[in-house]
């Protein structure tokens, strides 16, 4: 029999304070039971002697000083889990929200998580075809990766991600599953998601907590804790290989931010708490792999940049703890070219070593670094034909403007279904390689280029061009 | 009994005591979580907790240790892996499992395993602070060497045997002047803010030579010397570490993965344990200590990360070692600090940070120094030290603050690393002061004209640097020939010289020597196309068509480490190449 504490010390925004408690453990859950028979639920989030500061998930809205009975539940934040939690739809905060009945636990776990041993991961090597060029050749996806997309509003970030998950070759022969986390999204993005995985026939394989852009901003905090602890517990209970889709990581940083700020803390920039590296790096941190485990958590946060700024901190911050980031281009949307995937800043640190011979191909590495090389040339010709206008370019110059718009226009621009292998999306870039001179391949070993350098397109170009 | 009156994340406060020290370690609560006193009033002491305070409730005990956190230092150190309060990540799975749990007590050094020492002390003797009274082997290629303890010094009363001992074992024991029995084991203890004694400091006069070329030639690092590595996301900040900690000439590695990614560490784990070292033909595993305080492990360990690092450099310089520290990142070290501070409602300084940023970097930085140690060896803790900043803005607090106490900055560009330009080193805005006190060396083991070679390389991109902003405005093809050259001969030494291929076999670790033939070449395809250019009139599309420079520009690859002689013959094909030119 636990005791009940009546009314409130104080209330602001989303937090209450509670006086004369006794026995209040740090990060525990408690029940606020309102004379109008609702429960809300909230966390300790500091304790003064016998003072404790509760946050309140669901909102304060409707409390007052001597309305309320707060229960102690004795234990930090936890949610059921259960092999039946496949196919399911949950709140923000964990409860069931389909209609379909509570789930009959077979375990609880703490949503907050423990680290993973550096001593025992494994070092993520193990290639996902994504079947778009882009990402395939120059920011592969590596299975218990987390790789972001930065996009902004207005951008197909969404159908970029919807793509992947159809098109990743993840399942092939073994146990896979999506644990999809929606914060603070509006209600036509989280239908868009439900109905494309109904449409791929994923959907028996997939676990959704939904925290709308109208739910409470506390429980927006609890939502991809409670996604990731579902996931940990497919992946290394259940040995199912998981991918994780987070959208949006901005609204997420705003409502910590929003809580930050309630609780009076000291801000760091742009009004964001000085903990917000840490507090995504918990976030980040729980993808991987485990030794002796057959089994993965690949995580692919969406993040939209304000104002496309990409040293804004939700992006600044999340970019120095993912191993890497897609970034989408707001000037290749409006070309109509589709994924609109920015090339230069984009990345994958794990894509070194999980291709090449053993993984994709042993020319991968040096052609995505030639593309690069070559792309970049690309931008400063551009900008130096905007000044002198294009005539006026030497013929090295107007030979890699034909080169940028040829990639872009062929390898870049793939429409939404149309996956390619990575040998077709390597010859492709070979191809394409082979408009520009052989000199000009300066990253490549001179054996790759006389096996794959393709002299007669660039005759062809050559003609073509006078 | 002392109890715990308030929490709020990390910093736990514990009312109306006057036990606790200022600095000593404490333990917090019935999980026994570590913790750190870092304020004392008479009011209330404060402490930072380096564990998880989940579940953690007021009028739990609080017992103090009374001493200071620190250190075990004994054998055993070097190929293991630590968390930021040194303990042993690999006995915490065995433990644990594979995700950490708080409230773990494990010895940092294995207290069971035996090693083969060789006691040199005799009773009778005369030993002085840090003097070296017994030798073991602790890996394949580094001998331990116990020392007696820094203040400590007298008549070696007792010598145990050499042969197998543990850590804990008493080698000697030492009377002192006052007539006090000590007994110095094989470990000693040491807190981790205080630096270990030395007798002076020596003037830089050695490089830390690392094998990458925009290093070693254009902004070299001193054993001894201290580098920031400052970068936004994707720059590359830790493969330069990785880099340098793989093949720089360095005794000993302490790699320091401070606030940064879980992976990144298994990486290094997986790599340095199969990577050999060519010098040796040992793993390099067997120089290497890793602290892993992954981002997502308490923040009060991240702090403390970067003392307990340098502690163990410190113990190995006075072994006559030269160590070098990897800390990457200091500002997720910073960030912890500023999160601490936050949480103890400071007054923030620039952007949230304490006051005392500056102060904490300088004596950190001042760690390093090539020194004459107690026992009369030499030896040096030469720092690297990544900045992440926001925004990759440099002109951020930790950047600014690091860039007043390090004399050797890797400044990395964005726009380098967008095309693949690697290590994405910025040849303008990046500098080395240690360049004139190792003029020396260099002079000595290269001769003269590597310098000289240097600053004609400096000098041409220097060059190219003024002409692109003419290129900028009116394109290339108004520039005279002469000017083209120098735009085709910069490119080369971008591309052919200070670009490095971390994954090609020849390419990843360049010794000296074929860096300065490569200079060498490359200015002297220079020397003789400027003829040609100057005095034959002809083009200089044309020799850019003949295949040389492209030639020139993978003789990276092309030629061996160990085939420096054929040099010359890419030399004469110069001379042949352009003499068949018309």
């Amino acid at each position: 029999m636990s005791l009940q504490y009546v009314g409130l010390k104080e209330i602001n925004g989303p937090l209450v304070v509670l006086d004369k408690v006794q026995g209040v453990s740090f990060d525990e859950i408690v029940e606020i039971r309102l004379d109008s028979g609702e429960t809300r639920t909230g966390r300790i989030v500091e304790i003064e002697g016998e003072r404790a500061v509760i946050q309140v998930f669901e909102g304060t809205e409707g409390l007052s000083l001597k309305n309320t009975k707060t229960r102690l539940t004795g234990h930090t934040m936890q949610i059921p889990l259960s092999p039946q939690i496949l196919g399911r739809i949950f709140s923000g905060a964990g409860r069931p929200i389909d209609n379909l009945g509570e789930i009959h636990a077979t375990e609880f776990a703490d949503v907050n998580g423990k680290p993973i041993n550096p001593v025992s991961r494994v070092y993520p090597r193990n290639y996902i075809q994504t079947g778009i060029s882009s990402i395939d050749c120059l920011a592969t996806l590596i299975r218990g990766q987390k790789l972001p997309i930065f996009s902004g509003s207005g951008m197909s970030h969404n159908k970029l991600a919807v793509q992947i998950v159809k098109q990743a070759k993840i399942g092939d022969g073994e146990d896979f599953c999506i644990v999809f986390a929606a914060m603070g999204v509006q209600n036509d993005v989280a239908d868009y998601f439900k109905r494309s995985f109904e449409e791929a026939g994923v959907m028996s394989n997939v676990v959704m907590y939904l925290n709308l852009a109208s739910d409470p901003i506390v429980e927006r905090i609890m939502t991809p804790r409670c996604a990731l602890t579902a996931a940990e517990f497919l992946a290394y209970e259940l040995g199912k290989h998981v991918l994780v889709i987070m959208t949006d990581m901005t609204s997420y940083c705003e409502a910590v931010r929003e809580f930050s700020s309630s609780k009076g803390e000291i801000p760091a920039r742009k009004g964001f708490p000085g903990y917000l590296y840490s507090d995504l790096a918990s976030l980040y941190e729980r993808a991987g792999i485990i030794k002796g485990k057959n089994a993965s958590v690949t995580q692919i946060p969406i993040l939209t940049m304000p104002n496309d700024d990409i040293t804004h901190p939700v992006p600044d911050l999340t970019g120095y703890i993912t191993e890497g980031q897609i970034v989408l281009d707001r000037g290749l949307d409006n070309q109509g070219i589709f994924p609109p995937v920015s090339v230069l800043p984009s990345l994958s640190r794990l894509m070194k070593d999980g291709i090449g011979a053993e993984y994709t191909r042993e020319d991968h590495s040096a052609v995505s670094n030639q593309l690069f090389a070559c792309y970049a040339q690309v931008q400063d010709a551009r900008s130096l034909a905007s000044v002198i206008g294009e005539e006026e370019l030497s013929d090295t110059d107007k030979k890699i403007l034909v080169f940028g718009r040829e990639f872009e226009k062929r390898f870049l621009n793939q429409g939404e279904d149309g996956g390619r292998t990575i040998d077709e999306t390597l010859n492709l870039a070979w191809e394409l390689l082979s408009i520009l001179p052989r000199q000009a391949l300066d990253r490549i070993d001179n054996k790759l280029v006389d096996q794959y350098y393709r002299p007669e397109v660039f005759e062809a170009f050559n003609k073509e061009n006078g | 009994m002392n109890t715990i009156y308030s929490i709020n994340g990390p910093v736990v406060k514990v009312r109306d005591t006057k036990d606790f020290s200022m600095g000593e370690m404490v333990y917090v609560g019935q999980k026994r979580l570590m913790g750190e006193v870092i304020i004392v009033n008479d009011a209330a002491t404060t402490i930072q907790v380096y564990e998880e305070t989940s579940g953690l409730r007021p009028g739990e005990p609080v017992i103090g240790t009374g001493s200071p956190i620190s250190v075990t230092l004994g054998p055993g150190i070097i190929s293991n892996i630590y968390d930021g309060v040194q303990r042993p990540l690999g006995k915490i799975e065995e433990q644990e499992g594979a995700f950490i749990g708080s409230g773990v007590e494990i010895p940092s050094l294995d207290p069971d395993r035996e090693w083969d020492v060789t006691v040199t002390a005799k009773p009778g003797e005369q030993v002085s602070p840090g003097q070296i009274i017994a030798t073991c082997p602790e890996t394949s290629r580094i001998e331990h060497r116990v020392m007696v303890p820094p203040h400590l010094g007298g008549t070696v009363l007792t010598a145990a045997e050499s042969g197998p001992h543990r850590v804990e074992d008493v080698l000697i024991t030492v009377k002192d002047e006052r007539g006090a029995t000590h007994e110095v084991k094989m470990c000693q203890k040491w807190p981790i803010r205080t630096p270990r004694p030395t007798k002076t400091r020596l003037p830089i006069s050695q490089p830390l030579i690392t094998g990458q070329r925009v290093i070693d030639t254009m902004f070299p690092i001193a054993k001894g010397g201290t580098a920031a590595v400052p970068g936004g996301f994707g720059t590359g900040k830790t493969m330069t570490q990785h880099q340098i900690a793989k093949w720089c000439d360095a005794d000993i590695i302490i790699y320091i993965g401070c606030g940064e990614r879980g992976n990144e560490m298994t990486q290094v784990l997986e790599e340095f344990g199969s990577l050999i070292d060519p010098k040796t033909g040992r793993p390099l595993t067997d120089r290497t200590v890793l602290i892993a305080n992954t981002s997502n492990m308490p923040v009060a360990a991240r702090e403390a990360s970067i003392y307990t690092g340098i502690t163990l450099a410190e113990y190995y310089r006075d072994m006559g070692y030269h160590v070098a520290i990897m800390a990457d990142s200091t500002s997720r070290w910073a960030e912890a600090l500023r999160e601490i501070s936050g949480r103890l409602e400071e007054m923030p300084a620039e952007e949230g940070f304490p006051a005392y940023l500056p102060s904490r970097i300088a004596t950190f930085y001042e760690r390093a120094g090539y020194m004459v140690n107690l026992n009369d060896s030499e030896g040096s803790i030469s720092i690297i030290g990544a900045v992440s900043p926001q925004g990759g803005d440099l002109s951020e607090p930790v950047t600014q603050n690091t860039k007043r106490f390090v004399r050797c900055f890797w400044a990395l560009d964005k726009s380098l690393a967008y095309a693949r330009h690697y290590p994405a080193i910025n040849w303008t805005t990046s500098y080395s002061e240690y360049l004139d006190d190792l003029a020396g060396w260099y002079n000595a083991h290269l001769g003269e004209r590597f310098l000289r070679y240097r600053g004609r390389m400096a000098q041409i991109l220097q060059e190219e640097s003024q002409l692109l902003e003419i290129v900028k405005l009116i394109g290339a093809d108004v520039l005279p020939d002469d000017q083209k050259l120098i735009i085709e001969v910069a490119k080369l030494v971008r591309t052919g010289f200070l670009q490095q291929n971390a994954f090609h076999k020849e390419d990843t670790y360049v010794p000296l020597e074929k860096q300065l033939e490569m200079m060498r070449t490359i200015w002297y395809l220079y020397k003789k196309a400027l003829i040609v250019v100057n005095e034959r009139q002809i083009p200089v599309a044309t020799i850019a068509g003949s295949g040389l420079f492209d030639k020139i520009n993978k003789m990276k690859y092309d030629i061996e480490n160990d085939r420096l002689d054929k040099f010359d013959s890419l030399r004469q094909e110069i001379d042949s190449t352009l003499a068949a030119m018309n």
